[in-house]
């Protein structure tokens, strides 16, 4: 039997503000918003031993199906939050796309063209299971309170914490936190309250999102049609999600009746002229959207920090709004953990706006230009969108310029000032900076993924191919498995068979790379290392360990501005 | 300037000619989505993001200083 996460409820509860004898505390971190960005950084500090208190001005989770791609990365996060097997069971997974002009196929692309990655390129599902499965998961966290009904209507900041009204409905309380996480939505009463906005802009284009319950023949695949013959000059996109439901997006365009449009009398016909009259289906949500591409100029302003949409905003082509917010929760919730600790410095925070701004503009520029591939703005920006349509399905090099949507991927922090830069010669994609990406390994002969063996704290990722190591490398590891911070150890065996060298160090993971997949992926030999964060962003590497080089970059990674 | 500005074409006058005839019987919009995909088909051939950017800037400028 399926919860039915959207008509769930949640109590009010009066807090221990609310009580008059409860002499005041300053919390930690306020997280505002039990969005999946809201939930995501507050599962992610509880997990790391930090205090956190959730406030959200309503009491139920997503009304509607919203965001319904959810990308690779996010759901190598939700395996860290715990919660990621549930949402990749119940997801639709898929990796192709089609894209039709009129009703011939253009092309099609796969989007996770090789194997040996745990997690596919995107599962379909609807937002409410997402926050129905991370809201589960965050009550089984006992440092993490959520309040409901507790909707923020004032700011204040201080120089050691900040103040915020919260209205109940049993009275105003003043909440106080060391920091504040901002996670509330594209509309943020906290941005608002701080006389703060998002710039950018906005697309005169109206869209129609049905989602319709039917048994239907389509393959779980995205189909993108231009110009479509049963919805002539306009876009359609076909989607598949769980539960038998298909979410289908039409561009209205600009003078559509946004009210009108959403009326069954209209809804119907339009999902009919798609699938034909002979299929019954059943409407489940409509909705009209119009979209920006914006965001803050600052996602820090002091001790609050700007996540998800509350800081940036996107057009849906690309699948980059809810994927973004969940790493910029994944980015913030180890800083904030260890600034808050002490081992890290206040400055730690900066590189957080500063690494998620780089990634907003990433992802606004994609965005953008998908839309203006998909709605053009002019004449001219028109003939050259439909010639590339025409020579594309005669012509390959056409194909890479067709773009209906340029679908999430992290972005890489390569000019982060929390990289070292690269001192020995490596190729491929793992530079400092970029998401560590998966590979098949086999830990105690089982068959298992190098990202889940990694952890959230700072991790070593070390590779050799000799079964022993020799006394001078295990010192090595011994020295940065025993520093400050103490450095996580992955030692991923790239030789033939199988390592023996588990009892020089307690506590390291040994993994056996079985099909070779890691070496090549993170272009290791014999003794190279990865400075890994706990975000899982590669922060340095060497060809051979040098445990200074390492301490430096390890300092550098916290923030501390060790110069190069 | 990596853009070859210099004369290259190898036979000038029977380019220009098929440029022309490129064109002949094609309505306005047929000649301009023509156009359009003569323009993409060149430039994947020629690749190199930098000279493309070079092209279109001085087409633009020759546009503007007209």
């Amino acid at each position: 039997m399926n919860t039915d996460y959207q008509t769930m409820e949640f109590e009010f509860q009066r807090c221990s503000e609310q009580n008059a004898y409860t002499p005041a505390t300053t919390h930690p971190v306020i997280v505002v918003g039990a969005g999946p960005v809201g939930l995501s950084a507050a599962i992610d500090l509880a997990q790391q031993g930090t205090q956190v208190v959730l406030v959200d001005d309503d009491c139920t989770l997503s009304t509607g199906s919203r965001a319904i791609c959810f990308a690779k990365r996010s759901l190598d996060i939700f395996d860290r939050l715990g919660c990621g097997e549930r949402m990749a069971e119940k997801g639709v997974s898929w990796n192709v796309g089609k894209v039709f002009l009129k009703d011939e196929l253009v092309y099609s692309f796969d989007l996770l063209p090789e194997s040996g990655h745990h997690r596919p390129a995107f599962i379909n599902l609807q937002q409410y299971y997402v926050e129905g499965f991370l809201l589960e998961r965050a009550r089984q966290l006992p440092n993490l309170e959520i309040r409901w009904k507790s909707k923020v209507i004032g700011v204040q900041q201080e120089s050691e914490r900040v103040t915020l009204t919260v209205e109940t409905p049993e009275g105003n309380y003043a909440l106080h936190g060391q920091y504040v996480v901002a996670a509330d939505g594209a509309r943020s009463p906290v941005r608002r309250l701080m006389g703060l906005d998002s710039k950018g802009r906005t697309f005169k284009d109206r869209f129609l999102i049905a989602d319709v319950k039917m048994q239907a023949e389509f393959p779980v695949e995205r189909w993108f049609w231009f110009d479509p013959p049963f919805h002539p000059n306009q876009s359609v996109l076909l989607h598949s999600q769980p539960d038998n439901v298909w979410r289908i997006d039409f561009q209205l365009g600009w003078d559509a009746d946004p009210e009108l449009e959403k009326t069954p009398e209209r809804v119907i016909p339009r999902v009919k002229a798609l699938l034909g009259n002979d299929t019954e289906f059943e409407l489940q949500w409509v909705s009209v959207y119009t979209f920006s591409c914006l965001r803050m100029d600052k996602f820090r302003h002091g001790r609050v920090l700007f996540a998800g949409d509350a800081a940036h905003g996107v057009s849906p082509f690309g699948a980059r709004g809810a994927n973004s917010g969940i790493q910029d929760a994944e980015n913030l919730a180890w800083k904030l953990a260890l600034v808050l600790k002490g081992k890290a410095p206040d400055a730690l925070l900066d590189s957080y706006a500063e690494e998620r701004e780089y990634a907003a503009d990433e992802n606004i520029r994609n965005s953008t230009r998908s839309t203006d591939f998909i709605t053009p703005k002019s004449t001219v920006s028109r003939l050259f969108r439909d010639a590339v349509l025409q020579l594309a399905s005669r012509h390959s090099f056409a194909r890479q310029l067709v773009n209906s949507g340029r679908l999430s991927v992290p972005a890489v922090l390569c000019d982060s000032t929390l990289n070292t830069p690269d001192r020995d010669g490596f190729s491929g994609r793992m530079m400092p900076g970029a998401a560590a990406v998966d590979a098949p390994v086999t830990a105690d002969s089982h068959p298992a993924w190098l990202l889940s063996t990694l952890g959230q704290t700072f991790t070593g990722l070390f590779f050799h191919s000799s079964p022993e190591l020799d006394a001078r490398t295990v010192m090595a590891l011994c020295a940065l498995q025993q520093g400050n911070p103490a450095l996580k150890l992955v030692l991923v065996h790239i030789g033939g068979g199988t390592a023996s060298c588990c009892n020089d160090l307690p506590g390291a993971i040994f993994v056996f790379d079985h099909e070779g997949l890691a070496m090549q992926r993170y272009d290791a030999r014999d003794g190279s290392f990865y400075l890994l964060r706990p975000d899982q962003h590669v922060s340095a590497r060497w060809r051979e360990i040098e445990v200074p080089a390492v301490q430096a970059a390890l300092q550098r990674a916290l923030g501390k501005g060790v110069s190069v | 300037m990596a853009l070859n500005t210099t004369p290259h074409l190898t036979r000038p006058d029977d380019f220009y000619e098929f440029l022309i005839e490129m064109h002949r019987d094609l309505d306005e919009a047929q000649s301009q989505s023509a156009n359009a995909q003569l323009i993409l088909l060149l430039a994947n051939h020629i690749g190199d993001f930098n000279i493309l950017c070079e092209a279109m800037t001085l087409a633009r400028e020759s546009v503007l200083k007209q």
